[in-house]
């Protein structure tokens, strides 16, 4: 497992290998021949979705995505760029905590009652084109459903053999935030391997490095050449556009003070305003890539002599997630959508000792009602002033 | 929700199941037939007691569980309601037409008497009462299984649950939840398409959005729906006419919950703007 350790800074410097993208398919080939299944960006339903990739003829190449609250199209580009939009309507978690799992089954012979787990026989995974607020939503994940007091062993079976591809994003959509949530748009954590797009003219190629043994033995399959240092000042300029274009967007904020701000508005007024909007389907809490609960649900066949349990993505915007003896303790919206938000972005801190929330954007662009997260806050701290 | 254990029928043997039909199109008590391969293995857990689209065999009761579909229109409906409930341990009423009052509730929203004299020849052979009503709303109910038509597959849930003396896995929560089980693309968000999904009920599998169509909302409200704000998202951001959002909210539970109040103030707006 690559341990999602912090690296020092997106410098280009460490970036000496240049892969041409004709030659994209020997990485994919490469990966593939270690064993791995492939999953990454196809385009699938009018989307960027993630999927099986085989070979380079499965990305989207040539597509970018429109994002806005609510609003999700995707569009051709006017270049061949493999990697030219953002992260769409999925999240690695998908392949990491599965949506809906057997965990175990029991069947009763007389009076005895015999429980059977459940193994997954797990795949080896390989991600390819995870960007830097994907990476740090599986760092996250992580200290939740391995490092914490409840860990998940089907995560950490899934996790502990997973090959990442990063790439750095060189574009970002309007309803990116992750420079105000510092996780990107440059890669800052370790990945067995990370590349940089660049599109220049005519040339067409990837800088490329390793971060892993594993990730230098693939390279050294691949039909390589050192970068120069213009090359290296070419892709440095793609991925500072992008951090240019959050910074100077309308979702750019201080984070800093987040946790003190939203501690001390539980009784905003906002909640009661987000709640006349919200629609409490949860898809904020689905799309979201670390967003990690999960319910268990437990099954008789009709004779009763079998059981099983499995289980299933759950989200804090239903009704049965808070209910005990008595009813649902959020039985409203405005208390769902506070509980949510202030967990994201506040009590995450204390929880896991870091933020919930990456600035992936996911929440705002498939949000139905296009609700933003970034908004929200703008709002309870206008709402603070005097 | 879940009976007494004493309350089963088991010296006796197997536990009675009835099906009750009232105002509705027979497709909910079908799903009972369509259950095909697990029929056979229902019929060893209960004593089929009751079903006249199955069979003309009938035993008396009373009965364990009784499946009730369709709605309240007549007024031998109204009588027959309180038998029903009389012989029956669990009630479960099924489908749109016995949680909401069915498609046959627009007449609610109208003058049913207008529709008689149009319809038929004689209509003073015609007794119906003015408004369609759900089960609920003339005998205590255990359980209510939403969808037009149900899906077999939560029927034999409820029923398994029924034997099992256990809470039955009928989620309450939205279709979006569903989709995003399934990895499904959103109509509404990547393709514009209005979609009822994010206030109705979960239960189909998300089958028309996995389809790439909206969901027209056939499972009923969700528990906690805010359907004003989802017609107001459609009217402004997806540019849907006010009469598709008045045919969304009001067709097959245009009763159900906060769906009346939103076609009853709709139908204002409509009326206004007309």
């Amino acid at each position: 497992m690559a341990n999602l350790g912090q690296i020092d800074s997106a410098n280009m410097d460490s970036y000496e290998h240049l892969l041409q993208a004709a030659d994209l398919d020997d990485l994919i080939q490469a990966i593939l021949e270690h064993g791995y299944e492939v999953y990454g960006p196809t385009l699938v339903d009018k989307a960027i979705t993630y999927g099986k990739i085989l070979s380079s003829a499965d990305l989207p190449q040539g597509w970018t995505d429109e994002q806005e609250g609510g609003h999700y199209r995707v569009k051709r580009r006017t270049d061949n760029a493999y990697f030219g939009y953002v992260v769409g309507p999925h999240s690695w978690k998908k392949y990491l905590q599965l949506p809906h799992r057997p965990i175990w089954k029991s069947s009763r012979q007389e009076q005895e009652v015999q429980i059977i787990e459940i193994k997954e026989d797990v795949p080896k995974l390989a991600f390819l084109g995870v960007r830097s607020c994907e990476l740090h939503a599986i760092a996250i994940q992580d200290r939740v459903l391995i490092e914490s007091d409840y860990p998940n062993s089907n995560y950490r079976d899934r996790r502990s053999g997973l090959f990442t591809v990063a790439v750095n994003c060189t574009t970002a959509a309007p309803t990116c935030f992750c420079t105000a949530m510092q996780t990107g748009p440059a890669v800052t954590l370790t990945s067995d391997l990370t590349m940089t797009e660049v599109l220049e003219g005519k040339r067409h190629f990837f800088l490329i490095e390793s971060g892993t043994e594993l990730g230098a033995q693939i390279l050294a399959q691949l039909p390589l050449k050192p970068s120069t240092v213009e090359e290296k000042q070419q892709a440095q300029k793609g991925i500072e556009s992008a951090e240019t274009q959050m910074r100077q967007g309308p979702r750019h904020f201080d984070s800093s003070d987040l946790k003190e701000l939203l501690y001390r508005n539980f009784e905003s007024p906002s909640w009661d305003k987000v709640a006349e909007r919200c629609l409490s389907c949860a898809n904020c809490t689905m799309a979201c890539p670390t967003c990690f609960c999960s319910t268990v649900e437990d099954t008789t066949d009709l004779s009763g002599e079998n059981a099983e349990r499995w289980e299933r993505w759950d989200s804090c915007f239903t009704s049965d997630f808070s209910h005990i003896t008595g009813g649902s303790v959020r039985a409203d919206t405005r208390s769902r959508y506070r509980q949510w938000m202030t967990h994201k972005l506040a009590t995450w801190h204390d929880q896991f000792d870091s933020s919930g929330c990456v600035g992936c954007g996911r929440c705002i662009t498939w949000c139905p009602v296009g609700i933003d997260l970034t908004e929200e806050v703008r709002t309870i701290r206008n709402l603070e002033q005097p | 929700m879940v009976p007494d254990p004493r309350l089963i029928a088991t010296e006796k043997g197997k536990p009675k199941l009835a099906v009750w039909k009232f105002t509705s199109c027979d497709g909910c008590q079908l799903s009972l037939l369509d259950c095909e391969d697990e029929l056979l293995l229902l019929a060893e857990e209960v004593e089929i007691a009751y079903f006249l689209e199955a069979s003309s065999k009938v035993e008396e009761g009373p009965y364990d569980i009784s499946l009730v579909e369709g709605s309240i229109t007549t007024p031998d409906d109204v009588q027959r309601i309180q038998k029903v409930r009389k012989q029956s341990r669990f009630l479960v009423s099924i489908g749109a037409c016995a949680t909401a009052g069915g498609i046959q509730s627009l007449r609610n929203f109208a003058d049913v008497t207008e529709f008689t004299s149009v319809v038929y020849a004689r209509p003073d052979y015609i007794a119906t009462l003015k408004d369609s009503t759900p089960i609920s709303a003339h005998v205590p109910v255990d359980f209510e299984l939403q969808g037009c038509p149900i899906n077999k597959l939560q029927l034999l849930e409820v029923i398994s649950a029924f034997l099992n003396q256990r809470a039955p896995q009928v989620s309450a929560h939205s279709v979006c939840i569903e989709c995003k089980l399934k990895g499904n693309v959103c109509v509404w968000v990547a393709h514009g398409t209005p979609c009822m999904g994010p206030i109705t009920h979960a239960g189909c599998g998300a089958l028309c959005p996995s389809y790439n169509r909206g969901c027209y909302a056939c499972y009923g409200p969700k528990e906690n729906p805010n359907g004003e704000s989802l017609c107001h998202w459609w009217a402004e951001k997806l540019g849907t006419d006010k009469a598709t959002i008045i045919e969304n909210i009001r067709n097959y539970n245009a009763l159900a919950g906060s769906f009346k109040k939103i076609g009853e103030s709709l139908e204002v707006n409509k009326k206004r703007t007309t």
